[in-house]
């Protein structure tokens, strides 16, 4: 069928500047670049270029621009480009459209409404530099009071303590499987993790065996619907055991990673054969209700010797704070909520555009519910979805967060350009595709030290706001609204966020 | 004064009141290789304290009096520098998620077992000397699975295999609809043993979005009860020697006749695609 599409993006050569080194033509997985021999000329068809910028990067002579297409329809406020565009593709295919990475649509950044406090004269702010100051998070139950015994010297909790796993900064990267991403992409995220002390998360694609001695303790390991790649050394290798319910980007659908691209790494660390699609089914089937996510959380407690925090993920949905609720009831010591932005490697776009709330209120919403019940100790909340800086970061955790998810800033650390192509497995930088040729692009000791340097320059930023705040730890922070006040916000936008509006 | 019931309300679904393992080491008795739990009131921590203690203590055949309704009996037991591997027999019925997560060991159940049977099973035997409800060998990635009588709704689900492990399930009985729902890999038999002359099973949605693995079936079943993802075929030799040996084991923990059993028709059920949901997108 001859396709109505227009392209998405211009490709403009600057003839002057080209060298004609084909450096293009090698980094573009789309065919975009072209060198003709005979008339010893670089052609560009621009209809399959997405953008990536690939291209921009690496040519020598700065010769290349690719920006959005001009070309449009008559400019429409209601029947957009995009609109137009996904109905032709549609009308082409019968498909359900797929896109990746996150929710790129104009809702309310509540982040980009919130405004930080710092110390005037009341107060002494501090200066990390030169001052103690401490991130260093504890992940996990927390007990309803703390017995000492003193014995001489000795002082010795009595207290049963339930298993918590530090880590040195409230930063944590999110689930990205082994499948979705590339080895050198995973492994990339494993070492960074591991040097700079935080966790990783295998998302649902399995822990590769032979890293599981050298990065399991930093290792967040996910039992999700599929059950791929569990088994009981899977679970005892990790520092956390998390139960996937649901994602931000898809919420209240399950994950399909397409048959061609389970090669036989990926095969045998997801424990399937080669070549078959790796359907996660949209519930996980022993879980139909709150008495079954505890049967489920106990199972894995029980199979890990009650040695590991066990974590419930979920997509921030309606009625987010009840069910939060009922997870800390049923005996999860993380709930981890991914908002309406959260990325993913693959989904409908209908659904990642459509579903789901902004994990800012839904984090506002669920940290107040669990304290007006008296269970807020109980667990640890983690935010993810669209965390892009710092200052999200220390917001979250104003808001109520013990630690934020990255995952969408990761992948930009290691050279992602959020062209949302993922789903396609070709992506240039190396990080969304299992092609050997485009996977060696990503060098894991230099991605890793992009994450390390990512990491260090938020953790330094986090710093020098708490102090600026006179707070010298971030537990001090952690839920304390008092330090946040909203700008352009309704009222029951600031009801839910439980923040004042500024100037009050 | 919503807040402070809810306050003092919350209690710890299942380990509140646990007591330690001193406490309750009179229920256990070891004997060489040998030990006997005393199961009677305990929850599913303590027996599962106790089983995971008498099998560090060097006991290889565990058995559990008493069992009534205590979850994940054998879960705790990956134990990688522990040399051999545990028979653990119940009496009489163990709760939901029995063998979870089973690290190769062996647990023979005199009674009934309840809902999640082997779920996501790594490897090891389980025999339940009765019925099972619903979910067993869900995710099941090895070893194998026999069940005396039916079982419940979604039987098989997602059960998967990869390289040499392939779980094996086996049914004397029918089961329920969404049986081999997802199945990914893996042998499943469903023998129909007591189905009345004439008597249909009773599942329907069999094999829906069966992607991988094969079901046999001996006794009757209509097309309207078979998911579209699945193509009924006849046995070919390979299949037979298959039915053969598992259909055998089955017998003799039960004591029964194989070779009658499988004097009756089977049929396979195998999927019709690897890849069930391959041209549902646009890209």
């Amino acid at each position: 069928m001859f396709s109505h599409l227009l392209p998405e993006f211009l490709v403009e050569r600057r003839s002057d500047r080209c060298i004609k080194c084909r450096v293009c033509e090698r980094q573009c997985p789309n065919g975009v670049h072209h060198y003709d021999t005979e008339l010893d000329l670089m052609f560009s068809d621009e209809s399959p270029c997405v953008g990536c910028q690939r291209c921009v990067v690496f040519c020598p002579t700065n010769a290349l621009s690719v920006y959005p297409h001009p070309t449009t329809y008559r400019p429409n406020a209601s029947w957009t480009r995009e609109k137009l565009q996904d109905l032709k593709k549609q009308a082409e295919t019968g498909g359900v459209i797929l896109t990746g990475s996150g929710n790129d649509k104009p809702y309310r950044i509540y982040w980009d409404h919130l405004v930080l406090n710092a110390s005037q004269v009341t107060n002494p702010s501090i200066d990390p530099l030169r001052e103690p100051m401490e991130l260093r998070t504890y992940l996990g139950r927390k007990p309803d009071t703390l017995e000492v015994e003193v014995c001489g010297d000795k002082v010795s909790i009595t207290s049963r303590l339930s298993p918590n796993v530090p880590v040195e900064t409230p930063i944590l990267f999110s689930a990205m499987s082994y499948g979705a991403i590339s080895y050198q992409a995973f492994v990339s995220l494993a070492m960074a993790a591991k040097e700079f002390g935080t966790l990783f998360n295998t998302g649902e694609g399995g822990l590769p065996r032979e890293m599981r001695e050298k990065f399991g303790q930093n290792a967040i390991v996910q039992c999700a619907s599929g059950r791929f790649g569990v088994d009981p050394e899977y679970l005892n290798s990790a520092a956390v055991v998390e139960i996937k319910i649901g994602q931000g980007a898809k919420p209240g659908i399950g994950g399909h990673l397409p048959g061609e691209k389970v090669a036989a790494n990926i095969a045998l660390t997801r424990m399937i054969p080669e070549g078959t699609d790796a359907l996660s089914p949209a519930p996980q089937h022993d879980i139909y209700s709150i008495e079954d996510l505890s049967m489920l959380i106990y199972a894995l407690k029980e199979a890990t010797n009650y040695e590991k925090p066990v974590s419930v993920k979920i997509a921030a949905v309606h009625n987010v704070a009840a069910i939060a609720s009922g997870i800390v009831r049923a005996g999860a010591d993380i709930v981890a909520i991914d908002g309406l932005r959260g990325g993913t490697g693959a989904a409908p776009k209908a659904i990642r555009d459509n579903v789901g709330i902004p994990i800012e209120l839904a984090l506002a919403a669920v940290d107040r519910r669990l304290r007006e019940e008296g269970i807020r100790h109980k667990c640890s909340i983690i935010a993810a979805s669209g965390v892009r800086c710092s200052a999200d970061v220390i917001k979250a955790i104003a808001l109520g967060a013990d630690a934020v998810y990255i995952g969408s800033a990761a992948l930009v650390a290691m050279g992602c350009t959020l062209c949302q192509k993922c789903y396609t497995g070709k992506c240039a930088w190396g990080i969304c595709t299992q092609d050997p040729y485009l996977t060696r692009r990503l060098n894991p000791e230099i991605a890793s030290q992009r994450l390390v340097n990512l990491l260090r320059g938020w953790s330094h930023e986090i710093k020098e706001m708490l102090g600026g705040m006179g707070i010298n730890a971030i537990e001090s922070l952690r839920g304390n609204r008092e330090h946040l006040r909203g700008v352009g916000l309704e009222g029951w936008e600031l009801d839910v966020l439980g923040v004042k509006g500024a100037g009050e | 004064m919503a807040v402070s019931c809810a306050r003092y309300g919350l209690r710890e679904m299942f380990l509140g009141g646990v007591r330690s393992l001193d406490e309750l080491r009179s229920r256990l008795s070891i004997d060489g290789q040998g030990a006997e739990i005393d199961a009677r009131d305990l929850v599913h921590k303590e027996i599962n304290d106790l089983i995971r203690e008498a099998a560090l203590s060097g006991a290889r055949k565990i058995t559990l009096l008493n069992v009534c309704g205590q979850r994940y009996i054998g879960t705790r037991l990956f134990l990688p520098h522990q040399d051999g591997k545990i028979e653990i027999h119940v009496y009489s019925t163990p709760g939901n998620d029995l063998g979870a997560f089973l690290a190769g060991h062996r647990i023979v159940v005199h009674g009934n077992a309840q809902d999640g049977v082997g779920n996501t099973m790594d490897d090891g035997e389980i025999v339940v000397h009765g019925r099972a409800g619903d979910i067993v060998a869900m995710a099941m990635r090895g070893g194998k699975i026999f069940i005396r009588d039916s079982v419940g709704y979604r039987a098989a689900i997602h059960m998967k295999e990869y390289t040499g492990k392939v779980p094996v399930l086996v049914i004397g009985g029918t089961a329920q609809d969404f049986f081999g729902e997802y199945m990914a890999g893996g042998i499943v038999i469903l023998l129909g043993l007591n189905l009345k002359p004439g008597e249909r099973h009773h599942a329907h949605y069999v094999g829906t979005g069966m992607h991988g693995g094969v079901i046999y079936l001996r006794g009757e079943v209509a097309p309207h009860q078979l998911g579209k993802e699945v193509g009924v075929l006849e046995l070919d030799e390979n299949d037979r020697q298959v039915l053969h040996q598992y259909v055998g084991e089955f017998a003799r923990h039960f004591n029964l006749n194989a070779e009658s059993i499988l004097d009756d028709r089977f049929v396979k059920l195998k999927p019709v695609s690897k890849r069930p949901y391959g041209r549902i997108y646009a890209y």
